[in-house]
């Protein structure tokens, strides 16, 4: 379990990115961030991954509290960030030096066949397509089998085609171990696509709005019913966070009735 | 005088790093006979050069054509003398560059990699790199006599303060997104330097210490000049004082050869560490 409690952020500037958070997310929940640029989703990110320190409020993983990297912590930025020296392979091997050689090449290759790249194993990052890379960087941080999984917009730079076969990729390695996901998005279809729940934030200060759970089964068929009135849900939802005048969202009731009503 | 050296040294620097760019997107291709257009030129000169004098149309005492340069280059070399001469040169341009080099990696590792570090040195040695090295000359004989030690010393100085500066400003140019890279991964400090930080920097490291080799072979010459019994530099000065410009301009293609060969052989070197960058490779 992921708690985040009363967590602010308030930078060096006076720029307050983070107002009050408090969001728990159960072992293996998948939970998208949602809202537009400057809510404060990459600040809340980098406070869970220990990049950045929280100017109040605290972050626990299963009642232990983080300040700083945890091993069972892992993060995939928007960019892919992949060390231009080392090889696909050696890539995806970086965060495993701990462990034996016999056993890092099994996890490498392991997670190259689930990525689709294992004829790319030797090949260098400059040589791979954007969403290639990306695939290689999110190997990268699920070769270690964290706990808690945090993507910041890892799709926003791609092409429909490739973040659609993206998507599949990281449900099929989400499937081996089942971490907790923390996924930032802007993108509605691509949170209903994913998410078990949907956060929707407010920026200025950077807060949360309202929450939607998207219990639709799995795998997701974009075309059913279901699915289109799970992300017009969403789309309202978004819309309301950007009018001043719905400081409240409409409370659980109706929602759980509309979640009812198929 | 000395200064203009140093000046032009520093933005050839700058100009290697300009000529990296347009190569990005030169791919690997067969041998591109372009690449003779560049010979064509000189081997013209020298040809109308030759022809000239043959026929009578200049005088070729104080220009010598082309024949003659390359038939006391071959003297030289028959009796011996070039490699005497050759060796001298290269021991004092390669013991300044590894003394130079070796400090200079160290004070620019240092510099880019702490703050106050960098706030205690950079200033002064700053200051110092505004000297025009050969300022340092008749301090270097005094304190060091006028053989070896001295002329191995001026180009030490030569050669530190590129690849100070190259290392330092490397360092301090690593992407801060890779360095974060390393943090989530719980790298330690030395872990971050010797797995991120130093591979980052090599393709700028070679850049720095190549210039700094061209800056030894510019104040080996120098240094030669201040009194010499061999090398390279003593044959340019023999040649001045014996009225011999055939000498002077074979020393002058020995030098050319030397630098360049020195060159190659440093980017072959360093290439395995840098193949991962398609930007260093097929530069000059
Ligand atoms: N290092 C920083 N220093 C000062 N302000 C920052 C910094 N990083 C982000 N901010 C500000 O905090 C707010 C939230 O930013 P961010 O977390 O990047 O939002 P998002 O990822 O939702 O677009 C923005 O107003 C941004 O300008
Ligand atoms: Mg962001």
């Amino acid at each position: 379990m992921l708690e985040l409690e009363h967590l602010s952020k308030t930078y060096a500037d006076g720029t307050r990115a983070l107002s009050d958070i408090n969001l728990s997310v159960r072992q293996g929940e998948i939970v998208s961030l949602i809202g537009g640029s400057g809510c404060g989703k990459t600040t809340l990110l980098r406070l869970i991954a220990g990049l950045d320190q929280a100017s109040t409020g605290a972050i626990k993983l299963d009642g232990e509290a983080l300040s700083g990297p945890h091993p069972s912590v892992g993060i995939v930025f928007q960019e892919p960030r992949l060390l231009p020296w080392l090889s696909v392979s050696d890539n995806i091997a970086f965060g495993l030096d701990h462990i034996s050689a016999t056993e890092r090449k099994e996890r490498v290759a392991h997670a190259l066949e689930k990525i689709g790249l294992i004829e790319h194993a030797k090949r260098w990052p400059r040589d791979l397509s954007g969403g290639q890379q990306q695939r290689v960087a999110i190997a990268r941080a699920f070769v270690t089998n964290p706990k808690v999984l945090l993507l910041d917009e890892p799709f926003s730079a791609l092409d429909a085609f490739t973040r659609a076969s993206l998507h599949e990729h990281l449900l099929g390695l989400w499937e081996e171990t089942r971490p907790t996901v923390v996924l930032v998005t802007h993108d509605v279809q691509e949170a209903v696509t994913l998410a078990d729940r949907a956060v929707v934030m407010q920026p200025k200060p950077g807060r949360i709005f309202d929450e939607l759970p998207l219990t639709l089964s799995r795998p997701r068929d974009k075309t059913d019913l279901p699915f289109e009135t799970s992300v017009r849900r969403v789309l309202t939802a978004l819309d309301h966070s950007l009018k001043p005048s719905h400081q409240q969202p409409q409370r659980e009731r109706d929602r759980q009735a509309a979640a009812l009503w198929w | 005088m000395s200064g203009e050296i140093a000046n032009s040294a520093w933005s050839s620097q700058q100009g290697a790093a300009a000529l990296a760019a347009p190569s990005l997107t030169e791919k690997r291709r067969a041998f591109d006979w372009r690449i003779l257009l560049g010979f064509l030129l000189p081997i013209a000169v020298a040809l109308l050069w030759e022809a000239a004098v043959r026929f009578g149309l200049a005088q070729g005492r104080l220009v010598p054509p082309p024949s003659r340069i390359f038939a006391t280059l071959l003297a030289l070399a028959e009796t011996g003398e070039l490699w005497t001469h050759v060796w001298a040169t290269l021991w004092r341009v390669l013991t300044g560059f590894i003394i130079g080099g070796v400090a200079g990696i160290v004070f620019g590792a240092l510099s880019g990699s702490s703050e106050t570090i960098r706030r205690l040195l950079d200033p002064t040695l700053q200051a110092l790199r505004a000297i025009p090295s050969i300022a340092w000359v008749p301090l270097f004989i005094l304190w060091l006599g006028i053989f070896e030690a001295s002329k191995v010393a001026l180009i030490a100085v030569g050669v530190f303060f590129p690849v100070y500066l190259g290392i330092a400003g490397a360092i301090l140019s690593v992407d801060r997104k890779l360095v974060e890279v390393g943090h989530v991964f719980r790298l330690s400090r030395v872990q971050l330097a010797r797995r991120i930080l130093l591979p980052a920097v090599l393709p700028e490291a070679v850049i720095a210490l190549r210039s700094g080799l061209g800056l030894g072979f510019m104040f080996v010459v120098a240094a030669e000049f201040m009194g010499a019994s061999e090398g390279l530099g003593y044959l340019l000065v023999d040649g001045q004082q014996m009225g011999k410009p055939d000498q002077i301009l074979a020393a002058i293609i020995a030098f050319a050869l030397l630098g360049k060969i020195a060159d190659s052989l440093l980017v072959l070197g360093t290439k395995p560490l840098v193949r991962w960058q398609d930007i260093v490779r097929e530069r000059l």
